[in-house]
């Protein structure tokens, strides 16, 4: 049969018509849109900070005792929430960095060195639970801090910086068993120095396996968050650990590079950016001294066409706005397989949409302040570019309060490899979507760049998720879910996110000497 | 290829054929699957929202005006049917803020004397259906229950789906049964029950959603209240999502009703929350969120009293309707 309407070069009438329906029903369909208004909306739930205490100043912790800096200056730690000043904190110098390490070296010969396992892990177990018995203070503090949502604090950071101890302490007595009969000891004194991202916790990370090993430190926080390392000072004063076997010395970057160049440092453990952790290593070049550098990231969260995708969802707004994507290991990158992009991000946009952003203590507040208003211009920089670069920006509708720093959460689609957006940190809660076609283009974009921190892969086909993670240059990879931490499962990254790993039995080998 | 369209506007182009006679059309059957540890971790999460004071008060008056009072035991009578219909159009006769609920479900024997003691009020009169709560009788007799209780006056009716044939993959069955009886429903709204209890994970929950939304389903709703576990939040999410998904295609608003299990003020304010932030404003109405309940009128009474009084009331202050 022939039909009349068909020539070679025309499609038929009744085709075109019927295509012209699809595409319209589908043009009506993807403008609806889900309201997120007022039609009931949340009183306000803070968490009163009346209870909590801080003192005016904050000295220098050292050999056991609170001392003043030789310095003579102290700085203002305030509240990227609020911009108020909470605390001034001691500024350490050279000078104070040697009395640390000399405090350290002192306890370790003295006490620490020399304690039976059992005994030392006493002692990091009455740190443990002094973490949980002042869980909500501490929760408090760091928010008040930090800016980040106190959900986060309480539900996150306080609960995994105690684990951290407990699961450390857990290993005090056991080391001759960690290693397949290898004979370990200590290391000596450790330097360290964390960033402001997770204060408390990143603390806890670096202390709890190097005193649980045996070695004494001296840790030096970040300068825009040093109050819960201050608290926790107080809690190791309150344990009677004996004097020097942890210290804590203030400041900012010169402290540091003070502190990881000292002579008397037998380990350096950072966490922080690339740039700074690149300086380190070439300033500890045949010092002998051992190394473990945490640096940034720019990971990619790969979805899949099969994966689930509400719950996707779910994983890149946890993975990215978690902590205003102030996370080394952030889900940066979305890489979303082509036939499942415009439904994701339909599907991410109603989500963000939920997303209330404000005062980091109202219970409710899913999206706190940026750390520092450095850190803000950094992120407005870095979307600038996006947008000059020809990627288009979407960011959730939400109101930003007059005081304070902050930034709403935003992604961007039509973006390229090439884009600074998809190559750099932000570090901010601005996350770069780009589309593949095959696993083979998935994996090869997901390597193109010069991290190799983590990875998420979201699909339905377990052998699919083998396939992709045994190919994928990163030290973590999540499937089907993101940003889960535990004390036992080693963290660390490839490339140019650093070398070493901490958590798990992998974490004891950086502060022991495995003989 | 002809092209039909049912009640909820579902076009599928590459549907099966089915004997429905209201031209509704299975879908070809894929529907997304589900990641279960994710859905619990996203419904659990949504427990933690703090709804204090005001949002409160206002969340479990709304609460209220969302229950279908309910009452499906062999033991009931004119007497007790009636004296829950009482209590739906007036909770509480001291606060005359608070909303009638939204209706009564009751069985067929009892729609008479339901419609009768509601008359003049806007509370409805809902049916189970369909050789409830199992199901498993013949579909004309199935069919006959629901004409029968719409005839009798129901305005809604909740319907069982066929879960031996769910499970059996028998899915164009359980498709033309639910079409079926959207078809005897007539005017009535039509509530299709899934007992997820008995379907075993959340992706058969999915799916069974899928299959009554497209069939004509104007409420997927979870549980009869005879099976263990009945509605929890993360199988309501799961449901929540399939009705968004329906509304992107189509634009159509399904409605959500978790039933049995509901017996606190507290899981009655989470699961709000949980239709808050899934399918937004538009769902927080009788129209298209509603609980199945018996328990829970009295415990949201109780907090509203405590909002409204600052003490906690003896629970035999509350009538026992």
């Amino acid at each position: 049969m022939t039909d009349p309407d068909r020539t070679a070069d025309r499609p038929s009438a009744d085709l075109v018509k019927r295509e012209t329906a699809v595409e319209k029903a589908r043009q009506k369909t993807a403008a609806l849109a889900l309201e997120f208004g007022k039609a009931w909306e949340y009183a306000p739930a803070p968490e009163t900070p009346d209870h909590i205490k801080l003192e005016e100043r904050y000295q220098l912790f050292i050999g056991g005792k609170w001392m003043p800096p030789k310095s003579g200056k102290y700085f203002d730690t305030v509240s990227p929430s609020t911009e108020q000043t909470l605390a001034q904190v001691a500024e350490g110098n050279a000078e104070d960095v040697d009395r640390a390490v000399k405090a350290a070296r002192h306890a370790y010969d003295k006490y620490w060195g020399k304690m039976r396992g059992a005994e030392r892990a006493k002692y990091v177990f009455r740190i443990a639970r002094a973490l949980q018995e002042k869980a909500r203070e501490l929760a408090i503090v760091e928010t008040m801090d930090g800016g980040k949502p106190i959900k986060e604090s309480r539900d996150v950071d306080i609960p995994l910086a105690s684990a951290h101890f407990f699961y450390n302490a857990g290993w005090a007595d056991k080391l001759d068993y960690a290693f397949h009969g290898r004979k370990v000891r200590p290391l000596g004194v450790a330097g360290q120095v964390i960033p402001w991202n997770f204060p408390l916790l990143m603390a806890a990370w670096k202390i709890a396996p190097a005193i649980a090993c045996g070695n004494t430190v001296v840790l030096k926080p970040a300068e825009t968050t040093p109050l819960t390392a201050l608290l926790l000072a107080q809690i190791i004063e309150e344990a009677e650990l004996p004097p020097g076997v942890v210290n804590i010395v203030t400041g900012a970057g010169e402290t540091g590079a003070a502190l990881v160049a000292h002579p008397d440092v037998n380990k350096v453990a950072f966490t922080g950016s690339t740039d700074v952790g690149k300086k380190i290593q070439r300033a500890l070049a045949g010092s002998g001294k051992r190394l473990t550098l945490e640096l940034g990231g720019k990971a990619a969260n790969i979805v899949f066409a099969d994966a689930p995708l509400d719950q996707a969802v779910e994983g890149i707004v946890g993975g990215i706005y978690f902590n205003q994507g102030h996370v080394c290991c952030a889900g940066s990158r979305l890489l979303v397989e082509e036939s499942v992009h415009d439904i994701l991000v339909r599907k991410l946009k109603d989500r963000m949409a939920t997303l209330r952003l404000g005062d980091p203590l109202d219970k409710n507040t899913d999206v706190g302040a940026i750390n520092s208003r450095a850190q803000l211009e950094r992120i407005k920089e870095l979307v600038l570019s996006g947008e000059r670069e020809g990627a288009e920006r979407f960011s959730a509708p939400c109101e930003l309060p007059g005081k304070g720093f902050w930034f709403p959460p935003t992604f961007f689609t039509n973006a390229s490899q090439s884009c600074r957006i998809a190559r750099e940190e932000i570090f901010g809660p601005v996350l770069t979507i780009m589309t593949f076609r095959t696993p083979d283009e998935a994996i090869e974009k997901a390597n193109n760049t010069m991290y190799g921190l983590s990875a998420g892969i979201w699909t339905d086909k377990g052998s699919k998720i083998f396939h992709v993670a045994t190919r994928l240059q990163a030290g973590v990879i999540w499937a089907n879910t993101y940003n889960k931490f535990d004390p036992s499962s080693p963290f660390g990254g490839y490339k140019e996110s650093g070398f070493g790993r901490e958590g798990g039995r992998q974490g004891l080998a950086a502060y022991l000497e495995v003989q | 290829m002809e092209q039909h369209e049912n009640g909820n506007g579902h076009i599928a182009p590459h549907g099966f054929t089915t004997t429905a006679s209201r031209g509704a059309r299975m879908p070809l059957f894929s529907p997304p699957a589900v990641n279960a540890v994710a859905v619990e971790e996203r419904a659990a999460s949504l427990a933690k929202r703090s709804i204090k004071k005001g949002a409160k008060v206002a969340g479990l008056k709304l609460a209220i005006s969302m229950m279908d009072l309910t009452t499906l035991e062999g033991k009931d009578t004119a007497g007790k049917v009636r004296q829950m219909c009482r209590k739906a159009v007036t909770p509480m006769d001291s606060d005359p803020t608070l909303p009638s609920c939204a209706a009564v479900c009751v069985y067929p024997n009892f729609v008479t004397i339901a419609k009768a003691a509601l008359e003049g009020s806007a509370v409805k009169v809902a049916s189970v259906a369909t050789a409830f709560p199992s199901g498993q009788s013949p579909l004309p007799v199935k069919l006959d229950d629901v004409r029968r209780a719409v005839e009798f006056g129901a305005d809604e009716i909740d319907m069982v789906i066929d879960r031996g044939a769910m499970l059996s993959g028998d899915y164009a069955k359980v498709f033309d049964e639910i079409a079926a009886t959207k078809e005897a429903c007539g005017p009535a709204h039509l509530k299709v029950i899934l007992e997820t209890g008995e379907l075993g994970s959340y992706d058969v929950v999915r799916k069974a959603s899928d299959l009554a939304i497209a069939a004509g389903a104007d409420f997927i709703k979870t549980s009869t209240g005879k099976i263990q576990p009945a509605a929890t939040p993360p199988v309501t999410l799961v449901m929540l999502e399939a009705i968004r998904d329906h509304f992107y295609q189509t634009g159509v608003r399904i409605g959500m009703k978790p039933a049995g299990g509901v017996r606190t003020a507290k899981q009655a304010l989470h699961y709000l929350v949980i239709v808050k932030e899934t399918l937004g404003d538009a769902w927080l109405t009788p129209d298209l969120f509603r609980f199945g309940a018996s328990a829970l009128l009295n415990d949201v009474l109780m907090q509203l009293e405590k909002e409204r009084t600052g003490n906690y009331q003896a629970s035999e202050d509350f009538s026992k309707d």
